[in-house]
């Protein structure tokens, strides 16, 4: 067999094995807000899923469906595999309806993650919209355990209502013991709520962190990330300092189907998570 | 605290302004404290003053049928207020205190006297009354678009 049939052989059992479910069982179930649930996932006799921050999984509730869910869990603990999944009908309904000892299928982890290490030595600003929390928390937690090695570290979180605010424990904690500069804001909220009302982007300019040595990591819709990285050029950080997670149809998972493409990217295998440089003159171009 | 003196050439908002133009702005301003509850100003009432918060929280909101609605905060920093400069000189929305609140409060028709007498102090203004109105409609605009609801 000659090097180039190797090479094709060996990508084609590395694709028959991305492309087959392992089996997972759920182990708990929380709600986080009225559509929206994380799952605890523990592999079934098998070693645990091992991920960077920023990945994501397909996850499939057998006989519903299959989706892409970024995981939300902790890298440092691969044994529990965590998903913050909303509830926006079909699959992600029947797997927000799975209660512990559900079994589900994961392939991947799959695409290029947020790399949050190259930011060591800089000032950390996250930006993130509504459900978009969810696969920046993975970098977070990895920024926490590492606190020491990152300067003046900023959490921006935009949210439609105070109801809609994810993990709202994890950001007291994260401001208490981490020394995280949280700053909240919903559209909109009731009398009784005392945080701020307004757009996530305008917090950009409130908070302290040196420019040119900052690294801006940025999830959420991408109307909002594409706002929420102009706001960050505005003061003066540069778009390959600017790292945002895309969201497409990832369907294979490996860069084969080309569900997911966003012209010459596929974005499950080179990105979700892709710099502003790269991303600014594909996001302004209408129904790329 | 700073006098005003110290603290409006800081304020981002009146930063780059000449010395002079600060001096004139400082002429108008005066420091005022508000109680929970207590309004800034009414949708509908003269507009003759604008504000620039100290410490403490401001919502803007309007009424329906239901009761009112918050529809933006100002907070440590932020500027409340631009009818002062846009005929008719009305308020377009409520603004009211919701914990004690410090402010500079800006008497926007001695502002308009002195920027008539001084188109280049007017243009400066004007510039940064702009900033905000744009940056106000921005943030309106997009969330109309609800985008919170759409990602999965």
């Amino acid at each position: 067999m000659s090097t180039q049939d190797e090479v094709a052989t060996e990508r084609s059992r590395t694709v028959d094995s991305a492309m087959v479910p392992r089996q997972f069982v759920v182990t708990a179930s929380r709600r986080d807000t009225r559509d929206t649930r994380t799952l605890e996932l523990r592999a079934l006799g098998d070693e645990p899923l091992a991920f960077g921050s920023g990945q994501f999984t397909m996850l499939s509730a057998f006989g519903a469906g299959e989706v892409p869910i970024s995981i939300s869990g902790d890298p440092t603990r691969p044994e529990v595999l965590q998903h913050t999944i909303r509830d926006v009908g079909g699959a992600t309904r029947a797997l927000v309806a799975a209660s512990p000892g559900t079994m589900l299928g994961v392939r991947g982890p799959f695409g290029h993650g947020w790399q949050v290490a190259d930011g060591r030595g800089s000032d950390i600003v996250f930006v993130a919209g509504g459900i978009g929390l969810a696969p920046l928390r993975p970098a977070i937690l990895e920024v926490c355990a590492d606190r020491a090695s990152y300067g003046r570290v900023s959490l921006l979180y935009g949210a439609r209502t105070p109801e809609d605010i994810l993990f709202g424990p994890d950001l007291r904690v994260w401001a208490r013991d981490h020394d995280i500069d949280v700053e909240e804001t919903v559209d909109t909220g009731p009398h009784a709520w005392r945080g701020r009302v307004g757009l996530v982007t305008q917090l950009v300019a409130r908070v302290a962190f040196d420019a040119a040595h900052t690294l801006a990591l940025v999830c959420g819709p991408e109307v909002m990330m594409r706002y929420a990285a102009q706001a960050l050029i505005h003061c003066g950080v540069t778009a390959d300092r600017i790292r945002l997670s895309m969201e497409r149809n990832m369907k294979c998972g490996v860069g084969l189907c080309g569900h997911c493409q966003l012209r010459e990217l596929f974005l499950c295998v080179d990105g979700p998570v892709l710099s502003y440089d790269r991303l600014e003159p594909l996001m302004t171009r209408a129904e790329l | 605290m700073r006098t005003i003196s110290e603290y409006l050439p800081e304020h981002p908002f009146f930063r780059g302004l000449d010395e002079r133009w600060i001096d004139l702005v400082v002429g108008c301003a005066a420091n005022t404290h508000v109680y929970p509850g207590a309004y800034l100003f009414r949708e509908g009432g003269p507009a003759d003053r604008f504000f620039v918060v100290r410490r403490g929280r401001v919502t803007i909101e309007t009424s329906t049928p239901t009761g009112s609605i918050v529809l933006d905060t100002a907070h440590e920093g932020d500027v409340v207020g631009w009818s002062w400069l846009v005929a008719p000189f009305r308020w377009t929305f409520d603004a009211r205190a919701t914990e004690e609140t410090s402010l500079v409060a800006v008497d926007g028709a001695c502002l308009r006297g002195k920027c008539e007498a001084d188109p280049e102090l007017g243009y400066a203004l004007l510039q940064r009354v702009v900033q905000t109105m744009s940056d106000r409609l921005q943030s309106a605009r997009a969330r109309l678009l609800d985008l919170y609801g759409n990602r999965s």
